[in-house]
Parts: structure tokens; sequence; C-alpha cells
């Protein structure tokens, strides 16, 4: 059992993204089930087109229709295929020699061994029915394979933004320092670390002081009650948010810590927030606690007077 | 051993956009690129080495996107390094490529900066939810505006002076062709009549997100003395503190102050205010002009407000600030600390057009990142640096 | 040009490590190794520099958190590369040349445990024409090793006897997360796992940071006895694009090799090969001769830790010239799919 806290992550989003003339050549060949290469300065065809010449440096203008069929330069198994991979069962990614061209297109060959691959075989693109204009429209088989003449349609518009959606998947880890915090929040306790070389107590606590450079572990306890040292009244919605505008974001130093940590204030109009305000945390209920900050639901006004400006200026 | 000269005897952007459908990634770099070599009377194949910067990978969804793009950018063959320093990456991936001319180890370095971050959404690739931890933060105006309202409590400033910046520096961008937002109209009343976004922050004081990059060619003495109005490098600085510190000050930060001592005493100038002739100083947030003005050394602690209300910092004034319209009115986020060094240069050139302001000899290029945490500024001057 | 000596080195390398993906606790023992070695405090470090990569770590601004093991206040001169450490040495080399500061220190680290390292490495790729596609790096490296298979110039043989050779070696390097040697023939009987690649051929997936120290002049001699002067340190890169070049050599490591003054006299040489293959085309294109000994570490083969992997065989083969083993030693470092882009650096006793 690990000694972290540990909780998945997802990176996700759909990217969108211009093409540029170049590309935009090449996709939309692709939707139309037609491979388009470009000649380089140095007479050769080149599949993918390469946006600028390799030698001259200018943009490709030069552009060849080719088949769809070609030849194996080079080939791997995928033996364990990774999601987003073109096809969900073992294939093969391949270096393929399209007719007329004079280097390989990286893609992939649908087969079903490895057995059924070598160097300098034939394949031939079968094509997508639904296609977009991307790399993703086709793959590759055996020549002589039956395959379904393509749907072409004419007069299409121009590919404009190609979408390409992207995906990770990670286990995040907390600090073994931030760990011992998270623990501590699931029983209702707010543990900071001391530094050792500067006795400065940090909550939540880092991986090392930033100061110093050394492992902090020695635990202290600090109050759910704080100052407000500085705060903003957030007005803004934006793609991610997970609490409603508006609402005030603040730095709270709790008694007994050297940093302030960035809470909600809320039971208090946003517009009576003011620096110095003396708060004390409003727990969820018990039963809805886990190994997050967000036991804490926000920081509520205690009603004493405000802390004196001195006590907290250099916390600014 | 002492640096060796080098000078800026290139400079080029792109036109800036909220999204610059027309191009590619690589489209975007070499427009600017083109630029720069072509006012460098250079070709790509003279260049001894590439030195790209850009901010988070997220942005553009491409891991080590220089790697993808060395054959447009006519590395192949050559050196490639590619800089990540947050916020502050323009002014590093700048710096550095200098360094490789004053080391003597090239001649001729090619520098490009840039951000498409239209393909993604800026906001959403700098705020992706951490566990455990309370997704407070309402992106980089919601970490900077609680600092804000720290500065204008300290320093007493009124409540306008942000919306002075916004407005001049808006107005400054109707003079730069390449600037981003070319907003007509902008007074102080109307940015103040702008919706409050993160109080005290409004929506005419923050920056917006921008596609665009930025190149320059940095050359050795030899070629700078026989190139068009070189801009020559006297001094360059880096700094950086963390994040989070016991009673770190995150309104005027420790690495900003010694990074603009340490500047000022390599390049022998006692007296900023009178010595450097203008500034493009990287102010995403309006209220960062004060604020930085102080920190560099402008002005004495408390009084940055006082030289912003007073009009000094407009292009009339005695420190003109952004003329190019700044961050405030161009934020490719990668690119925007490569555009305020090269702005810099451009007006120690004379080749800041429309915006340029009369007899700049010296002038500051300035960038930061990270949470008010990294820090990477030059002087550049007219003539070589003694 | 100054001298600029190699002074300093530590590693870390864990099949899971389960900290934080921004390594600083990682990081914080591996920095107090190298103030042992050299008796130094983060005060004697003129300037610091890092590499790593956010979407290793899976978000944006992953570096800066790592600083926090350096302990940076007072502020610090400080950089960082979205590369692996070997070209954060780079740049910090670089900084000492302009005489701005005699002494670095540059680390690099990734926990590519927190993701599927086949996955995410797919993204360093044509966001366009390859990305949609999610080739994974094994595959791209199986496509070089068939290329060079099919042209003759190696074979399984060849690939295998590099692999019990890097496990053998291992055996004698602690930081090694797989060794063992056994026979070609027992590697050869192996299944395969991305044909012609076998999963030995392959680099573990492995979790880690190095850090390196870096010294010019009489500051390095105060500190090593032997330092490992850098008489040679260049870059290259080649064309993304796997139709583009010839898999079967590596344009840029020779002309990375070139610029660093060749291989002449070289008895020790730490490639970073995290397929068993690409170590013959690194022989190769290094111009290597067949004496001199390479991987004495066991290789990346032996563990490979994202962004700190090249740095840690520039670290082994400094290492070789403080121990007196060699004179004469270089270390590479690779970068992007099937050997794209490549750094050598040569060292020297003297």
């Amino acid at each position: 059992m690990s000694r972290t806290l540990q909780a998945p992550v997802t990176v996700a989003f759909d990217y969108t993204r211009s093409v540029g003339p170049v590309l935009e050549r090449f996709l939309a060949g692709l939707r139309d089930a037609t491979f388009v290469g470009g000649r380089t300065s140095d007479g050769r065809v080149v599949v993918p087109p390469p946006e600028f010449d390799p030698l001259t440096h200018e943009p490709t203008v030069d552009f060849e229709f080719l088949p769809s069929t070609g030849t194996v330069a080079s080939w791997t198994w995928v033996s364990e295929p990774v999601a987003g991979q073109p096809l969900d069962h073992p294939f093969a990614f391949a270096l393929v020699t399209l007719d007329g061209a004079d280097t390989p297109l990286l893609h992939a060959v649908d087969v079903a061994s490895p057995d059924q691959m070598s160097t300098g075989m034939r394949v031939a693109a079968r094509w997508s029915d639904e296609r977009v204009g991307a790399i993703t429209d086709v793959v590759f088989v055996p020549e002589g394979t039956a395959l379904p003449e393509p749907r072409r349609e004419l007069g299409q518009e121009p590919i404009g933004r190609l979408i390409t959606p992207v995906k990770l998947d990670y286990v995040y880890a907390a600090s073994a320092e931030e760990s011992a915090f998270y623990r501590g929040l699931a029983e209702g306790r707010l543990l900071g670390q001391r530094c050792p070389a500067c006795g400065k107590v940090y909550v939540p606590p880092r991986s090392a002081c930033p100061v110093d450079g050394v492992p902090t572990s020695e635990e202290v306890e600090v109050s759910d009650t704080g100052t407000v040292t500085t705060f903003c009244i957030v007005n803004v919605p934006f793609l991610g948010q997970r609490i409603t505008p508006p609402y005030v974001s603040a730095y709270v130093l709790l008694d007994g810590a050297d940093i302030a940590l960035m809470h909600l204030i809320l039971d208090v109009p946003a517009e009576e927030v003011r620096m110095g305000m003396r708060v004390k945390a409003v727990w969820k209920p018990r039963d809805e606690w886990g190994t997050t900050i967000e036991n804490i639901s926000h920081f509520a006004p205690t009603g004493e007077p405000d802390a004196d400006y001195e006590t907290y200026k250099h916390h600014l | 051993m002492a640096k060796q000269r080098a000078a800026v005897v290139g400079v080029g952007q792109t036109h800036h956009r909220a999204k610059r459908e027309d191009v590619s990634i690589a489209g975007l770099c070499r427009e600017a690129m083109d630029r720069a070599l072509a006012d460098a009377n250079m070709t790509l194949d003279e260049v001894d080495a590439i030195v790209v910067g850009k901010a988070p990978d997220l942005f553009e969804g491409v891991m080590m996107p220089e790697l993808y793009l060395a054959e447009a950018l006519g590395a192949v063959g050559k050196p490639l390094l590619r800089v990540h320093t947050a916020g502050s990456v323009g002014g590093s991936t700048a710096i550095v490529a200098s360094s490789l001319v004053q080391a003597g180890v090239h001649r001729k370095v090619l520098t490009v900066a840039f951000e498409k971050q239209s393909e993604s959404n800026a906001m959403w690739a700098l705020s992706v939810p951490v566990p455990f931890v309370m997704p407070v933060h309402a992106g980089a105006g919601g970490y900077f505006a609680p600092h804000v309202r720290s500065y204008i409590r300290r320093a007493g400033a009124p409540n306008h002076i942000g919306a002075i910046v916004a407005a001049k520096d808006r107005n400054n961008a109707l003079k730069n062709p390449y600037a981003h937002l070319h907003n007509e109209g902008t007074t102080v009343e109307s940015v103040l009549a702008s919706q409050m976004l993160w109080d005290p922050i409004h929506y005419d004081e923050t920056c917006p997100s921008s596609d665009g990059a930025c190149a320059m060619v940095i050359a050795d003495e030899d070629i700078a003395k026989a190139a068009k109005s070189p801009a020559w490098i006297h001094g360059t600085v880096m700094r950086s503190e963390p994040t989070t510190a016991a009673e770190r000050d995150q309104v005027n930060p420790q690495a900003s102050r010694e990074a603009a001592a340490a500047l000022w005493k390599q390049v022998g100038i006692t007296r900023p205010f009178d010595e450097i002739d203008m500034a493009e100083i990287y102010v995403p947030f309006a209220w960062f002009e004060p604020m930085w003005l102080e920190s560099l050394g402008f002005a004495e602690e408390g009084s940055g407000w006082k030289l912003t209300e007073a009009g000094e910092t407009a292009m009339t004034g005695r420190l003109p600030v952004n003329c190019s319209g700044g961050v405030l009115s161009s934020n490719p986020i990668g690119a925007s600390g490569m555009l305020r060094f090269a702005e810099a240069a451009l007006q120690v050139r004379g080749m800041a057009g429309e915006h340029q302001v009369d007899g700049v000899r010296r002038a500051l290029g300035h960038a930061y990142g990270g949470g008010s945490q990294f820090f990477s500024m030059w002087v550049v001057g007219d003539q070589p640096p003694n | 040009m100054r001298d600029v000596a190699i002074v300093g080195f530590a590693q870390r390398q864990l099949k899971d490590y389960d900290g934080s993906p921004t390594c600083a606790e990682l990081l914080v023992p591996i920095l107090a190794d190298c103030y042992e070695q050299t008796g130094w405090t983060r005060r004697d470090i003129g300037f610091w520099c890092s590499g790593s990569s956010d979407y290793l770590a899976g978000r944006s601004f992953s570096f800066v958190s790592a600083i926090d093991a350096i302990g940076v206040l007072p502020p610090v001169n400080e950089s960082h590369v979205e590369m692996d450490a070997a070209w954060a040495l780079y740049e910090a080399w670089l900084k000492i040349q302009t005489g701005e500061v005699d002494t670095a220190l540059v680390f690099g680290f990734g926990k590519s445990s927190a993701g599927v390292l086949r996955r995410t490495l797919a993204l360093q790729l044509d966001p366009y024409t390859m990305t949609p596609l999610w080739p994974d790096t094994v595959s791209l490296a199986a496509l070089q090793a068939r290329a060079g298979i099919d042209a003759g110039v190696w074979d399984e043989k060849a690939m295998a006897e590099v692999v019990d050779r890097s496990m053998t070696d291992a055996e004698s390097n602690a930081n090694a997360i797989r060794k063992g040697g056994s026979s070609v023939a027992d590697l050869l009987a192996k299944p395969m796992f991305a044909d012609p690649l076998r999963k030995h051929d392959c680099a573990p997936v492995t979790d880690g940071a190095a850090a390196i120290v870096l010294a010019a002049d009489d500051k390095a001699r105060d500190v090593r006895d032997r330092p490992a002067w850098i008489t040679g340190l260049s870059h290259n890169i080649d064309s993304i694009y796997l139709g583009m070049r010839d898999l079967t050599v590596s344009p840029s490591a020779s002309r990375a090799m070139e610029a660093a003054g060749g291989a002449d006299g070289v008895e020790i040489a730490e490639l970073h090969a995290p397929f068993s293959h690409q170590e013959l085309v690194l022989q190769e294109a290094l111009g290597l001769s067949s004496d001199t000994r390479i991987s004495p570490s066991g290789g990346a083969l032996s563990g490979n830790p994202m962004f700190a992997g090249g740095a840690i065989r520039i670290g082994e083969a400094a290492q070789r010239i403080w121990d007196g083993s060699a004179d004469k030693v270089l270390g590479h470092a690779t970068s992007g799919p099937a050997l794209q882009q490549n750094l050598v650096c040569v060292m020297e006793a003297k």
C-alpha cells in the first residue's frame, strides 16, 4: 500500500486546429479518398506534403494526386494496442511508400497476425465511409482485399479546422507531506509542518521548505481560525470552474501558520469582506469528509474585531 | 572571461489575433521568423542555431513541439533548444539565444517564441484541477487580483490607476499594426465602467488571449557592425524565487528587485528613471505597471502609481512604458516576453514605426512568469556597450 | 572557451515512485548528495537549470514546484528547458562560458509512471498527421529496428548481444532497475513484444531524477582531484518524419560528434539508447572504435527515467574520469522518436 494519497486525473481536450494551406490540400484530399503528396525542390514526391520545403524552406506549392496503393517499407506489430490507436485489435504500424511517392508515410495496416506482414508487401487503402479530412479516415489492408469504391462528394467546403481529441489519464500522487495534511483533514485537523532550518510553519506543507530546500517534518496543528490577508471577488465564469460566481477567493492566514492558504469566504456579502477580517472554517457534515481541503466548505466571519494591519502586512 | 558583444539585427512578429485560423503552428512561427530574417538580410540556412521558447505544452496539445517543428523551422542539421520558464519564457529564450553569441559559441542565432492558444482554451490549460486541492483559483486573474488589492492598500493608491494604464496601453496599440486589440475609444471612464472580473480587476484591465509569435536574429559584433541599426545587448539577468514561502512579498517580489538591481549594476545605471529612455514591461493586468515601476527601481516603493497618474509613462512622458500596447493588447503567452524584449530593441533601432518614441538610446525589456516568481530582463542600446 | 568540468553527479531510479509528479521530494536527497560530493552548499551554486516535461506530469508548470527542493530564497539565477536535463546541462555550460557564473547545478526528473508513457509520448509528434494515429514510442523504434534488419545493417543476434552485455554490466550498478545477464539464446527465445523488438530490447519505464554539478577552472580543481573536463559539447537534430530520413543512421548524432571534436581516443561511451538496436546506430554514427567500452553502467536498458536519462549517461561517463578508469569518455543523450535529436558531451582528464 502506498504511503501517499493518489487519485485519477484526466487531462482531456478536443484541440481544434487550423491547418494552413498545405495541410488543407492534404486533408481535403483524404476527405476525398485521395492521397495528396507535395513535390520538393529536389524533385521528390513526399506524403504528407511538407509545409515547408526541406531544402529551400519555402512553402510547398506543387502537389500531386497519388494512387491509394503502395508498398510496405518497414513495419512492426502492435501486440497491445493503446487507446486512440487506429484499431482496437492487434495490428501493424508501417511505413508505406505509395505508388508515385518517393518517401513513405506512417500508417496502420489491418491484418490478423504478424505472419501476414512483410517488408515489400503490397497494400491498398481502405477508406472510411464517413470521412472528415483526417489521417484517421483511412487504414491499409493487403492489396487484393475486396474493397468498396469510396463515395466521393463534389464541391465540398474547405477543411477549415481539424479536431484532434487528446485524452490522457494520469494517477496523481500527492507528496508524503501533502498526504499527511489531507489525512489530517479527514480527521478534522489542520496539520502544518515546520521547517527545521527557518522554523516557519507551512500549511499545506510543501515537499521541502522553499526557502531552505530541506524536508519539513515536524507536525504542527494549526487553528481553523485565521485572518484574511488579501482577497478578490470572482465574477467571471470559466471553463472548468466548479463554484458559481460571484464568490470571494481569499488568502487566510490560520493562527499558528506562517503562510496563508487560499479558500472561499461565504456567509457574508462579498462587498463586506475586508483585509484583516477574522474568519473561522465552516466544516461540512462529518459523514461527507474525505482526504481533501473541501471538508471545509468555506470560511465565515467570526465577528471578532479585524486584525491589526501590522500583524499581517508582511504576509502580503 | 568577459561576454562578447552581441546585438539584435532582425525583429519579426506575427499579426496577433484571438485566432489565427489561416495558419498551422508551423505557419505561425514562420511568419515571425521570415520577417526577422528579412529584417536581418539573412537566410534561414545562414543561421547557426535556433532557440525556441513557449509556455505549457497543454495550450496546443503538442509535447515538445520543437521536435515536430524542426523541419519547418529550418532547424534540421542545426542545434535546437526549447526553453520553458512559464510566462517569462519569451525573455529567457532571448537571453539563452544572446548567451550563445556572447559566449562565442555561435555567430548568428535565430530565436522564436510562440503560442497558438486558440487551439484549446487558455484558462482550462492553466487550471486543470488537481485532486485534494480546492479549485479556488479562477485563472491567472484570480491568482493576481488579491495581490493587486494588497498593492493598493500598501501604496494607498487611488482606484483609477489601473484604468489609466489600460487606456494608455490600448491607445498605444492603435499605433501598432501587429497588436491583437485595436480598441478605439478606450478611456479611463470606459475601463472603470467595464465589468469587475476579479475585484479589484476590471475586464478592460486584463490581457487578451492571443495566437502569435515573435522572432529575433541575434548576431556577433562583426555582423552587427555591418547590419542596419543593431540593438546592442548591454545586459541580461534572470532570477527566480518560490511560489509559496512564509512572508514572501508577492507585490514586490525579492527576485524582481534583485534582478533589476543586478541588471542596473551590469549596465552601469544608477538612476534608472533618468537613464532608461523607454521600457517594455510585462503588464498582463493593468495594476502591474505601477507595481513593476517600483520593483524595477523607476519609482520609490509606494510611489509607482504617481508616475502613472502624472502621465510619465505615456508616450509623451519622461519614461514611456509599453508603446507597443504591451501584454494588455497582445498576449500569446509564450511570445509575450520576447515581444517586450523585441519592442525594446525596435525602439533603440528607431524602427518602431508609428509607436516610436524619439531619441531612445537605451531601453528595458522585461518579462515575468509563474506566481510573480520568474523574472528575465534586458537592456538594449543604440551603441555597443563599453 | 573557459575550462568547465563536471564535478558532481547523483541519481535515483525507481520502478514506481509514489511521490508527487513534481518530484521535489525526490530531488532533495539528490541535491544533498551533490553538496556532499563537492563540499558546497546551495549558496555556492551560481546558476540552476532543470529539464522536465509538463505532459509527463500531466499539468502545466509542473517544473515550478521542483525549485522548492533547492531553497530559492534568497532568489537564484535559474532557468528551465522542456527537454532532457542533458540540454539543461548545455544551457548551464553556456552560462558559465559567458563568464556570468563559475558554478552550476542542473537536474532532471520524470515520473513516467504517472501516466501511460507509450500514450504520452505519442503527443511528441506532428499533431496533424501523426498523433491522431497515437503511434507509441515503442512502435516507432520498432520500425527503425526492422529497417536495419531489412538493410542488413544489424540483426536480432546483434541486438540480443547488446541486451546481454548491458544486463550483465547492470549487475554492478546499484542504480539499475533492470539487471541480470543470461545468454543470447535465452533472449532470442523470448516472445516478440513489438516485432522485431522484444520487451528486453526496450528500456523499462522508469521514474527518477538526476543532478550534475558543473564548475569552471579552479573551482573545479578545488573539489575534484580529477575533474571531468568538458572538451566537446554539441547537439543537433533531424526531421521528425520517419519517411524523410534513413532510419539506420543518425546524421544529427554524427554532426554533434563532429562538432564535439570527434571520437578519437574515447575509451568509454555512455550511450542513451532506450532500444537495443539504437546502440548499434549510435556506435556507427559517433564513429566509435571497436575498442571503446560502451555503456558499462548497463545503459538505458537498465533504467531510463524520462528527462534525466540523458543526463545520467553523462554523469556515469564523468564518474569514469573521477575514478581513474579512463582519461577520455563521452556521454550521449537523445530526444524525440527514433534518435531524432542528439547531444554529445566529451570529457577528459587533464
